[in-house]
């Protein structure tokens, strides 16, 4: 093992464990000798002992409920009270979630550490851990190490690792406490807005069918969710036209949206930006209609039409419906 | 209202990135320019100063060698002005070394609000606005997708997994805008005139009381150890479309047995 001990931060919803914490869960188990798991929410440690310790962790340091708060301080806190304490993780393994993100930076100047973000892997060799980046739109890929004292803060991208369960027993909880937050703590949630969604999730769906700027308007992204539908896949977007409002954010593709490895990834009218190849590249197959011959997208498609979305999707839709 | 708006200055994004053979870090030497997530801060910033009916928006920046011109196109969409801390030793400088120079150049301004964007275009780490807010002891609302102030309170429509929550904090706070909070206006001639005179406070690593062991490479606590062209996925079938050329999409979705 490359260290003695791993953190691992665990977000859940209605008491179960993000997928992508649970990839991490199982990635630590084979850097670390032990693993150890935090959470909070109210009342969500029950059920999440048993799920964590499944997946590995020997403890579940439980941060409770708090209340209407962005958890952010909260945990950074409380995981800044484990180190100081002197039950010190050499490694802290934190998912790429926009809650996660802000407990990363928190508790960074907290126990006045680096961060390493986006990584998409992580390699034990001597002398330590190396992550693994991708860059520019995954033409490149970058390893990198942390050259200063532990604990080492890694900030993961989701879908790097496929969780396996471990079959432990349920892990021991250990309530910690956030600590004095004073201001930091103070910004709070007044309420909560879901987006209506159909289908499958956007990020476990077997097929995903995005539409980019190609599509010349907001009308048009119809086409993209008969599609998915018909493939009974999910309907994805580019940052472009998320940005100009056509779509809601919670179906954004990509470096700031959600990363999707899909058996086929259909992009329809999208360029194929750095920001969007790193959301979809791992998709096994990826199918391209894009009007620009010269457009990035191709050089990743398996497939690719080059021609109008206008023309080609009315046909292709068409043609399926006629196969089913 | 007094904001402080964070901008960072990057090379070109359209142009092939140059990698530092040796140390594996973005070369940054060349020109630079204003990363584009930065204008919706900046527009954003503007807007809600002029809301306040008063108060100026100050940019605050770092480089390490003295580069201006970004934060002139944001003086020309109407900062009033900007503090630069520019020092060689600040080169390779980390997302927790580079919120400790911010922090101290801000507590100069003493502002009633921090916007920032969610991440950089080149380096992505995005984690200084929060390091900067915890660094200050603000709070911090990051993803905002909408933003209003009223009251010495900051409204903010946060992005989620599923949609969006309404959040709320006093001020003093740090803000972190997504791209489409608002639309960037495009500086006047006029206020690209303007900016050439508006005043760039540049400063060193010792204006701020900072050691150079605690910034730059050496206090950043992380080396990039290699960086090597990915595996090429195998090139694919282009087609031209001719108006049929739909059936190969239909013809290998059925070989992938999904129709």
């Amino acid at each position: 093992m490359a260290v003695g001990r791993a953190l691992v931060v665990v977000e859940s919803v209605d008491g179960q464990a993000l997928p992508a914490s649970l990839e991490l869960l199982t990635e630590a188990r084979s850097i670390a000798g032990n693993v150890d798991a935090i959470a909070w929410g109210a009342g969500v440690a029950a059920s999440l002992a048993s799920e964590v310790g499944g997946y590995g962790a020997a403890r579940l340091f439980d941060v409770g409920d708090v209340g209407d708060s962005l958890p952010g301080p909260a945990v950074a806190g409380a995981i800044s009270g484990i180190v100081a304490s002197g039950d010190v993780p050499e490694v802290i393994l934190i998912p790429t979630t926009y809650d996660c993100r802000d407990i990363a930076g928190r508790l960074s100047v907290k126990i006045n550490r680096p961060v390493i973000t986006n990584v998409i892997d992580l390699e034990v060799g001597d002398g330590g851990i190396r992550s693994v980046h991708s860059l520019f739109g995954g033409t490149q890929i970058a390893t990198a190490r942390f050259t200063g004292d532990k604990p080492w803060i890694f900030v993961i991208r989701a879908k790097s690792f496929v969780p396996l369960q471990s079959g432990g027993p349920a892990a021991e909880v250990v309530p910690v406490q956030p600590g004095d937050l004073d201001a930091t703590g103070a910004a709070t949630i007044t309420s909560h807005h879901v987006e209506s969604q159909t289908g499958p999730k956007l990020d476990e769906a077997d097929v995903v069918v995005s539409g980019g700027r190609g599509l010349g308007s907001k009308e048009a992204y119809a086409m993209v969710e008969e599609l998915a539908e018909l493939l009974k896949g999910a309907a994805g977007a580019s940052r472009a036209i998320v940005d100009a409002g056509w779509v809601s954010y919670a179906r954004q593709v990509g470096q700031t949206g959600k990363t999707v490895k899909p058996t086929v990834y259909i992009a329809c009218g999208i360029s194929g930006a750095t920001q969007h190849l790193v959301g979809m590249k791992g998709a096994k197959h990826i199918i391209a209609i894009n009007k620009d011959q010269e457009a990035p997208i191709f050089s990743v498609a398996d497939v690719g039409v080059v021609g109008d979305v206008h023309q080609v999707m009315p046909k292709l839709i068409e043609a399926i419906k006629a196969l089913s | 209202m007094n904001i402080v708006v964070c901008v960072k200055q990057i090379p070109d994004p359209a142009a092939p990135p140059a990698i530092d053979e040796t140390k594996g870090t973005l070369v940054r030497s060349g020109k630079l320019a204003m990363d584009d997530s930065d204008s919706y801060g900046v527009e954003m910033a503007l807007q809600l100063a002029e809301q306040a009916g008063g108060g100026e928006v100050t940019l605050v920046s770092m480089a390490p060698n003295g580069e201006t011109s970004g934060l002139r196109t944001a003086l020309a969409m109407g900062a009033a002005k900007a503090i630069l801390v520019s020092d060689e030793a600040l080169a390779g400088s980390d997302a927790l070394a580079t919120a400790k120079v911010l922090a101290r150049a801000v507590d100069r301004v003493k502002p009633d609000l921090i916007v920032a964007a969610t991440e950089s275009t080149d380096g992505y780490t995005g984690t200084t606005p929060v390091q900067l807010a915890e660094l200050l002891g603000f709070p911090s609302i990051t993803f905002a997708k909408q933003i209003s102030v009223s009251d010495g309170k900051l409204a903010v429509q946060r992005q989620t997994e599923v949609g969006y929550d309404e959040v709320e904090c006093p001020l003093p706070a740090v803000v972190t805008v997504t791209a489409g909070v608002v639309e960037p206006r495009y500086p006047s001639f006029k206020g690209i005139m303007a900016a050439k005179s508006k005043p760039v406070d540049q400063l060193t690593l010792s204006d701020l009381g900072l050691d150079a062991s605690e910034v730059g490479a050496t206090g950043s606590g992380q080396e990039v150890l290699s960086v090597v062209e990915a595996p090429q996925r195998a090139s694919g079938q282009i087609i031209v479309d001719d108006g049929e050329a739909y059936q190969r999409v239909v013809q290998f979705l059925q070989e992938l047995k999904l129709i």
